[in-house]
Protein backbone atom coordinates (compact mmCIF):
# COMPACT_ATOMS: atom_id res chain seq x y z
CA UNK A 1 0.00 0.00 0.00
CA UNK A 2 2.90 2.30 0.77
CA UNK A 3 4.21 1.79 -2.76
CA UNK A 4 0.83 2.64 -4.29
CA UNK A 5 0.59 5.76 -2.12
CA UNK A 6 4.11 6.66 -3.24
CA UNK A 7 3.04 6.42 -6.91
CA UNK A 8 0.04 8.60 -6.09
CA UNK A 9 2.30 11.12 -4.35
CA UNK A 10 4.52 11.31 -7.44
CA UNK A 11 1.49 11.78 -9.70
CA UNK A 12 -0.03 14.47 -7.47
CA UNK A 13 3.34 16.27 -7.26
CA UNK A 14 3.58 16.26 -11.04
CA UNK A 15 0.03 17.61 -11.40
CA UNK A 16 0.76 20.34 -8.84
CA UNK A 17 3.85 21.44 -10.74
CA UNK A 18 1.90 21.40 -14.02
CA UNK A 19 -0.74 23.60 -12.44
CA UNK A 20 1.75 26.05 -10.92
CA UNK A 21 3.78 26.45 -14.09
CA UNK A 22 0.75 26.42 -16.38
CA UNK A 23 2.67 23.97 -18.53
CA UNK A 24 0.45 21.14 -19.66
CA UNK A 25 2.57 20.31 -22.68
CA UNK A 26 3.40 16.89 -21.22
CA UNK A 27 -0.22 15.95 -21.73
CA UNK A 28 0.57 15.69 -25.44
CA UNK A 29 -2.25 16.35 -27.83
CA UNK A 30 -4.89 15.72 -25.18
CA UNK A 31 -6.78 18.92 -24.55
CA UNK A 32 -8.55 17.28 -21.61
CA UNK A 33 -5.52 17.99 -19.48
CA UNK A 34 -5.66 21.68 -20.21
CA UNK A 35 -9.42 21.78 -19.79
CA UNK A 36 -9.25 20.17 -16.36
CA UNK A 37 -6.14 21.97 -15.10
CA UNK A 38 -7.38 25.38 -16.17
CA UNK A 39 -10.88 24.90 -14.84
CA UNK A 40 -12.27 26.68 -11.79
CA UNK A 41 -12.15 23.36 -9.94
CA UNK A 42 -8.38 23.05 -10.35
CA UNK A 43 -7.72 25.20 -7.30
CA UNK A 44 -9.39 25.89 -4.00
CA UNK A 45 -8.67 29.27 -2.45
CA UNK A 46 -5.66 29.68 -4.70
CA UNK A 47 -4.21 26.31 -3.69
CA UNK A 48 -3.99 23.75 -6.51
CA UNK A 49 -6.38 20.85 -5.92
CA UNK A 50 -3.51 18.51 -6.77
CA UNK A 51 -1.63 19.86 -3.73
CA UNK A 52 -4.40 18.47 -1.54
CA UNK A 53 -3.83 15.18 -3.33
CA UNK A 54 -0.15 15.38 -2.39
CA UNK A 55 -1.12 15.84 1.26
CA UNK A 56 -3.57 12.93 1.06
CA UNK A 57 -1.13 10.54 -0.58
CA UNK A 58 1.66 11.55 1.80
CA UNK A 59 -0.63 10.92 4.78
CA UNK A 60 -1.64 7.55 3.31
CA UNK A 61 1.99 6.66 2.69
CA UNK A 62 3.01 7.61 6.23
CA UNK A 63 0.14 5.63 7.74
CA UNK A 64 0.87 2.59 5.55
CA UNK A 65 4.54 2.61 6.58
CA UNK A 66 3.69 2.98 10.28
CA UNK A 67 1.06 0.26 9.97
CA UNK A 68 3.61 -2.07 8.37
CA UNK A 69 5.89 -1.47 11.33
CA UNK A 70 3.14 -2.44 13.74
CA UNK A 71 1.92 0.92 15.00
CA UNK A 72 -1.59 0.07 16.21
CA UNK A 73 -3.46 3.29 15.36
CA UNK A 74 -1.87 3.69 11.93
CA UNK A 75 -4.35 1.33 10.27
CA UNK A 76 -7.33 3.35 11.51
CA UNK A 77 -5.72 6.59 10.33
CA UNK A 78 -4.98 5.00 6.95
CA UNK A 79 -8.61 3.90 6.62
CA UNK A 80 -9.90 7.41 7.37
CA UNK A 81 -7.43 9.01 4.95
CA UNK A 82 -8.22 6.61 2.11
CA UNK A 83 -11.96 6.96 2.73
CA UNK A 84 -11.68 10.76 2.44
CA UNK A 85 -9.56 10.43 -0.71
CA UNK A 86 -12.05 7.94 -2.16
CA UNK A 87 -14.94 10.36 -1.67
CA UNK A 88 -12.95 13.28 -3.08
CA UNK A 89 -11.99 11.15 -6.09
CA UNK A 90 -15.64 10.34 -6.78
CA UNK A 91 -16.35 14.07 -6.73
CA UNK A 92 -13.49 14.83 -9.14
CA UNK A 93 -14.56 12.08 -11.52
CA UNK A 94 -18.09 13.49 -11.52
CA UNK A 95 -16.75 16.96 -12.34
CA UNK A 96 -14.60 15.64 -15.17
CA UNK A 97 -17.35 13.47 -16.65
CA UNK A 98 -20.41 15.66 -16.30
CA UNK A 99 -19.33 19.26 -15.71
CA UNK A 100 -16.07 19.71 -17.61
CA UNK A 101 -16.72 16.84 -20.02
CA UNK A 102 -12.99 16.31 -20.26
CA UNK A 103 -10.61 13.86 -18.67
CA UNK A 104 -7.06 14.46 -17.58
CA UNK A 105 -4.98 11.25 -17.85
CA UNK A 106 -2.88 12.05 -14.78
CA UNK A 107 -6.05 12.74 -12.75
CA UNK A 108 -7.45 9.40 -13.90
CA UNK A 109 -4.23 7.70 -12.81
CA UNK A 110 -4.61 9.29 -9.38
CA UNK A 111 -8.23 8.09 -9.24
CA UNK A 112 -7.16 4.56 -10.16
CA UNK A 113 -4.50 4.56 -7.42
CA UNK A 114 -7.01 5.77 -4.83
CA UNK A 115 -9.48 3.07 -5.87
CA UNK A 116 -6.69 0.51 -5.64
CA UNK A 117 -5.81 1.69 -2.13
CA UNK A 118 -9.46 1.53 -1.10
CA UNK A 119 -9.85 -1.92 -2.64
CA UNK A 120 -6.81 -3.30 -0.83
CA UNK A 121 -7.94 -1.73 2.41
CA UNK A 122 -11.40 -3.27 2.13
CA UNK A 123 -9.96 -6.60 0.98
CA UNK A 124 -7.65 -6.83 3.98
CA UNK A 125 -10.18 -5.87 6.63
CA UNK A 126 -9.65 -8.06 9.69
CA UNK A 127 -12.36 -10.73 10.08
CA UNK A 128 -14.68 -10.15 13.03
CA UNK B 1 16.50 1.73 15.64
CA UNK B 2 13.56 -0.27 14.22
CA UNK B 3 11.22 1.91 16.25
CA UNK B 4 12.36 5.04 14.44
CA UNK B 5 12.77 3.48 11.00
CA UNK B 6 9.24 4.31 9.72
CA UNK B 7 9.71 7.95 10.65
CA UNK B 8 13.07 8.04 8.91
CA UNK B 9 11.43 6.57 5.80
CA UNK B 10 8.63 9.15 5.98
CA UNK B 11 11.06 12.03 6.39
CA UNK B 12 13.20 10.72 3.51
CA UNK B 13 10.15 10.49 1.22
CA UNK B 14 9.05 14.01 2.22
CA UNK B 15 12.51 15.33 1.40
CA UNK B 16 12.73 13.49 -1.93
CA UNK B 17 9.23 14.70 -2.90
CA UNK B 18 10.09 18.29 -2.00
CA UNK B 19 13.38 18.21 -3.89
CA UNK B 20 11.89 16.45 -6.93
CA UNK B 21 8.95 18.88 -7.02
CA UNK B 22 11.25 21.91 -6.74
CA UNK B 23 13.54 20.50 -9.44
CA UNK B 24 10.64 19.87 -11.79
CA UNK B 25 9.28 23.35 -11.13
CA UNK B 26 12.65 24.95 -11.86
CA UNK B 27 13.15 22.81 -14.95
CA UNK B 28 9.93 24.18 -16.37
CA UNK B 29 10.99 27.76 -15.69
CA UNK B 30 12.81 28.38 -18.96
CA UNK B 31 15.65 30.93 -19.04
CA UNK B 32 14.87 34.29 -20.64
CA UNK B 33 17.10 33.65 -23.60
CA UNK B 34 15.26 35.47 -26.37
CA UNK B 35 16.67 38.87 -27.12
CA UNK B 36 14.93 41.73 -28.91
CA UNK B 37 17.18 41.00 -31.89
CA UNK B 38 15.75 37.54 -32.40
CA UNK B 39 12.32 38.94 -31.80
CA UNK B 40 12.91 41.47 -34.55
CA UNK B 41 14.01 38.72 -36.90
CA UNK B 42 10.84 36.78 -36.19
CA UNK B 43 8.72 39.86 -36.64
CA UNK B 44 9.92 40.45 -40.17
CA UNK B 45 8.54 37.02 -41.06
CA UNK B 46 4.97 38.04 -40.35
CA UNK B 47 3.02 39.79 -43.04
CA UNK B 48 0.88 42.79 -42.07
CA UNK B 49 -0.99 42.46 -45.35
CA UNK B 50 -2.57 39.25 -44.10
CA UNK B 51 -4.20 41.03 -41.22
CA UNK B 52 -7.79 42.05 -41.34
CA UNK B 53 -9.12 43.57 -38.18
CA UNK B 54 -12.80 44.24 -37.95
CA UNK B 55 -13.88 47.70 -36.86
CA UNK B 56 -16.46 46.14 -34.53
CA UNK B 57 -13.68 45.33 -32.09
CA UNK B 58 -13.53 41.74 -33.29
CA UNK B 59 -10.20 40.24 -34.18
CA UNK B 60 -10.92 38.62 -37.51
CA UNK B 61 -8.61 37.09 -40.07
CA UNK B 62 -10.04 35.95 -43.38
CA UNK B 63 -12.95 36.62 -45.67
CA UNK B 64 -16.44 37.33 -44.34
CA UNK B 65 -17.77 35.06 -47.08
CA UNK B 66 -15.69 32.10 -45.90
CA UNK B 67 -17.57 28.82 -45.68
CA UNK B 68 -16.08 28.05 -42.27
CA UNK B 69 -15.59 30.45 -39.38
CA UNK B 70 -13.48 29.35 -36.44
CA UNK B 71 -13.94 31.33 -33.25
CA UNK B 72 -11.27 30.77 -30.64
CA UNK B 73 -11.58 31.83 -27.04
CA UNK B 74 -7.95 32.02 -26.08
CA UNK B 75 -5.56 32.86 -23.27
CA UNK B 76 -2.09 33.93 -24.37
CA UNK B 77 -0.45 32.13 -21.44
CA UNK B 78 -2.24 28.83 -22.03
CA UNK B 79 0.16 26.24 -23.56
CA UNK B 80 -2.63 24.36 -25.31
CA UNK B 81 -3.78 27.63 -26.89
CA UNK B 82 -0.29 28.14 -28.32
CA UNK B 83 -0.30 24.63 -29.79
CA UNK B 84 -3.81 25.08 -31.17
CA UNK B 85 -2.89 28.47 -32.61
CA UNK B 86 -0.05 26.87 -34.59
CA UNK B 87 -2.43 24.19 -35.90
CA UNK B 88 -4.98 26.83 -36.93
CA UNK B 89 -2.27 28.87 -38.62
CA UNK B 90 -1.44 25.86 -40.79
CA UNK B 91 -5.11 25.27 -41.57
CA UNK B 92 -5.53 28.92 -42.60
CA UNK B 93 -2.77 28.45 -45.15
CA UNK B 94 -4.41 25.27 -46.46
CA UNK B 95 -7.95 26.60 -46.69
CA UNK B 96 -7.20 30.17 -47.74
CA UNK B 97 -10.39 32.20 -48.36
CA UNK B 98 -12.61 29.30 -47.29
CA UNK B 99 -11.63 29.73 -43.64
CA UNK B 100 -12.14 32.74 -41.40
CA UNK B 101 -10.67 32.94 -37.91
CA UNK B 102 -11.93 35.08 -35.05
CA UNK B 103 -9.96 35.43 -31.83
CA UNK B 104 -11.75 36.30 -28.62
CA UNK B 105 -9.99 37.21 -25.40
CA UNK B 106 -10.49 34.85 -22.50
CA UNK B 107 -7.57 35.32 -20.07
CA UNK B 108 -7.75 32.85 -17.21
CA UNK B 109 -7.17 33.94 -13.64
CA UNK B 110 -4.84 30.98 -13.04
CA UNK B 111 -2.34 32.44 -15.50
CA UNK B 112 -0.45 35.25 -13.85
CA UNK B 113 0.36 37.27 -16.97
CA UNK B 114 -2.58 36.32 -19.18
CA UNK B 115 -4.43 39.59 -18.69
CA UNK B 116 -1.29 41.66 -19.25
CA UNK B 117 -0.60 39.73 -22.45
CA UNK B 118 -4.17 40.18 -23.62
CA UNK B 119 -3.86 43.92 -23.00
CA UNK B 120 -0.63 44.00 -24.99
CA UNK B 121 -2.43 42.29 -27.89
CA UNK B 122 -5.28 44.79 -27.64
CA UNK B 123 -2.82 47.68 -27.55
CA UNK B 124 -1.16 46.34 -30.69
CA UNK B 125 -4.61 45.95 -32.20
CA UNK B 126 -5.28 49.64 -31.66
CA UNK B 127 -2.40 50.27 -34.04
CA UNK B 128 -3.68 47.66 -36.49
CA UNK B 129 -1.29 44.88 -35.54
CA UNK B 130 -3.32 42.61 -33.31
CA UNK B 131 -2.59 39.42 -35.24
CA UNK B 132 1.14 40.01 -35.42
CA UNK B 133 1.23 40.50 -31.65
CA UNK B 134 -1.06 37.48 -31.24
CA UNK B 135 1.36 35.33 -33.20
CA UNK B 136 4.40 36.65 -31.33
CA UNK B 137 2.81 36.16 -27.91
CA UNK B 138 2.14 32.53 -28.71
CA UNK B 139 5.49 32.02 -30.42
CA UNK B 140 7.41 33.36 -27.43
CA UNK B 141 4.97 32.23 -24.76
CA UNK B 142 7.55 30.12 -22.96
CA UNK B 143 9.80 33.14 -22.66
CA UNK B 144 7.57 35.96 -21.43
CA UNK B 145 5.25 33.79 -19.37
CA UNK B 146 8.13 32.89 -17.06
CA UNK B 147 9.22 36.49 -16.55
CA UNK B 148 8.26 38.32 -13.39
CA UNK B 149 7.60 41.48 -15.42
CA UNK B 150 6.69 40.46 -18.97
CA UNK B 151 5.87 44.03 -19.95
CA UNK B 152 9.41 44.64 -21.17
CA UNK B 153 9.05 41.71 -23.57
CA UNK B 154 5.77 43.05 -24.87
CA UNK B 155 7.36 46.43 -25.46
CA UNK B 156 10.22 44.72 -27.31
CA UNK B 157 7.71 42.85 -29.48
CA UNK B 158 5.89 46.12 -30.16
CA UNK B 159 9.15 47.74 -31.17
CA UNK B 160 9.99 44.79 -33.40
CA UNK B 161 6.60 45.14 -35.07
CA UNK B 162 7.30 48.79 -35.77
CA UNK B 163 4.60 50.11 -33.47
CA UNK B 164 4.65 53.42 -31.68
CA UNK B 165 6.00 51.97 -28.43
CA UNK B 166 5.06 54.94 -26.27
CA UNK B 167 1.47 54.74 -27.41
CA UNK B 168 1.52 50.95 -27.16
CA UNK B 169 2.67 51.07 -23.53
CA UNK B 170 -0.01 53.59 -22.65
CA UNK B 171 -2.72 51.55 -24.41
CA UNK B 172 -1.51 48.33 -22.77
CA UNK B 173 -2.47 49.64 -19.35
CA UNK B 174 -5.56 51.51 -20.44
CA UNK B 175 -8.98 50.93 -18.95
CA UNK B 176 -10.34 50.78 -22.47
CA UNK B 177 -8.30 47.68 -23.35
CA UNK B 178 -9.12 46.05 -20.04
CA UNK B 179 -12.82 46.77 -20.41
CA UNK B 180 -12.87 45.23 -23.89
CA UNK B 181 -11.13 42.10 -22.66
CA UNK B 182 -13.44 41.76 -19.68
CA UNK B 183 -16.50 42.32 -21.85
CA UNK B 184 -15.37 39.62 -24.27
CA UNK B 185 -14.63 37.29 -21.34
CA UNK B 186 -18.07 37.92 -19.87
CA UNK B 187 -19.69 37.31 -23.24
CA UNK B 188 -17.72 34.06 -23.52
CA UNK B 189 -18.84 32.95 -20.09
CA UNK B 190 -22.43 33.73 -21.00
CA UNK B 191 -21.91 31.55 -24.04
CA UNK B 192 -20.74 28.67 -21.87
CA UNK B 193 -17.00 29.10 -22.27
CA UNK B 194 -15.18 27.93 -19.14
CA UNK B 195 -11.65 27.25 -20.27
CA UNK B 196 -9.21 27.74 -23.07
CA UNK B 197 -8.93 27.05 -25.85
CA UNK B 198 -12.63 26.81 -26.58
CA UNK B 199 -13.42 26.69 -30.27
CA UNK B 200 -16.63 27.31 -32.14
CA UNK B 201 -16.95 26.36 -35.77
CA UNK B 202 -19.77 28.17 -37.55
CA UNK B 203 -21.27 28.79 -34.13
CA UNK B 204 -21.08 25.20 -32.91
CA UNK B 205 -18.60 24.25 -30.21
CA UNK B 206 -15.89 21.82 -31.26
CA UNK B 207 -15.14 19.44 -28.41
CA UNK B 208 -12.22 17.22 -27.67
CA UNK B 209 -8.57 17.38 -28.67
CA UNK B 210 -7.70 20.15 -31.11
CA UNK B 211 -5.38 18.15 -33.29
CA UNK B 212 -4.86 19.11 -36.91
CA UNK B 213 -6.72 16.02 -38.13
CA UNK B 214 -9.70 16.62 -35.90
CA UNK B 215 -10.02 20.32 -36.75
CA UNK B 216 -9.54 19.59 -40.42
CA UNK B 217 -12.30 16.99 -40.35
CA UNK B 218 -14.60 19.44 -38.55
CA UNK B 219 -13.84 22.18 -41.09
CA UNK B 220 -14.47 19.80 -44.01
CA UNK B 221 -17.82 18.86 -42.50
CA UNK B 222 -18.71 22.54 -41.99
CA UNK B 223 -17.76 23.45 -45.55
CA UNK B 224 -19.71 20.50 -46.94
CA UNK B 225 -22.72 21.51 -44.84
CA UNK B 226 -22.50 25.08 -46.11
CA UNK B 227 -22.45 23.88 -49.74
CA UNK B 228 -25.58 21.79 -49.19
CA UNK B 229 -27.57 24.61 -47.57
Amino acid sequence: MALIALCGLADATFLTVMHLTGDDSLCGSSSGCSTVLSSVYASVGGVPTAAFGMVGYFAAFSAAVCSAFGYPKARAFLSCTVAAMFLATLGFLYLQAFVLKAFCPFCLLSAALTFLLAGILVGTLPAR
Amino acid sequence: MRRYLPFLIIIAVALVTGIAGAWLYRAKMRPLSTTPATVAAAATASSPAEQKADSDSLHVRGSASAAATLEIYGDFQCPSCAMTSAVIGDLEKDYGPRLRVIFREFPLAMHQHALEAAMAAEAAGLQGHFWEMHDMLYQYQEVWSKASKPGRFFSAYAQALGLNVERFEADAISDQAKARIMAEGDAGQARGVRNTPTIFLNGNEVRGAFTRDKLQAAIETAIAGKKKS
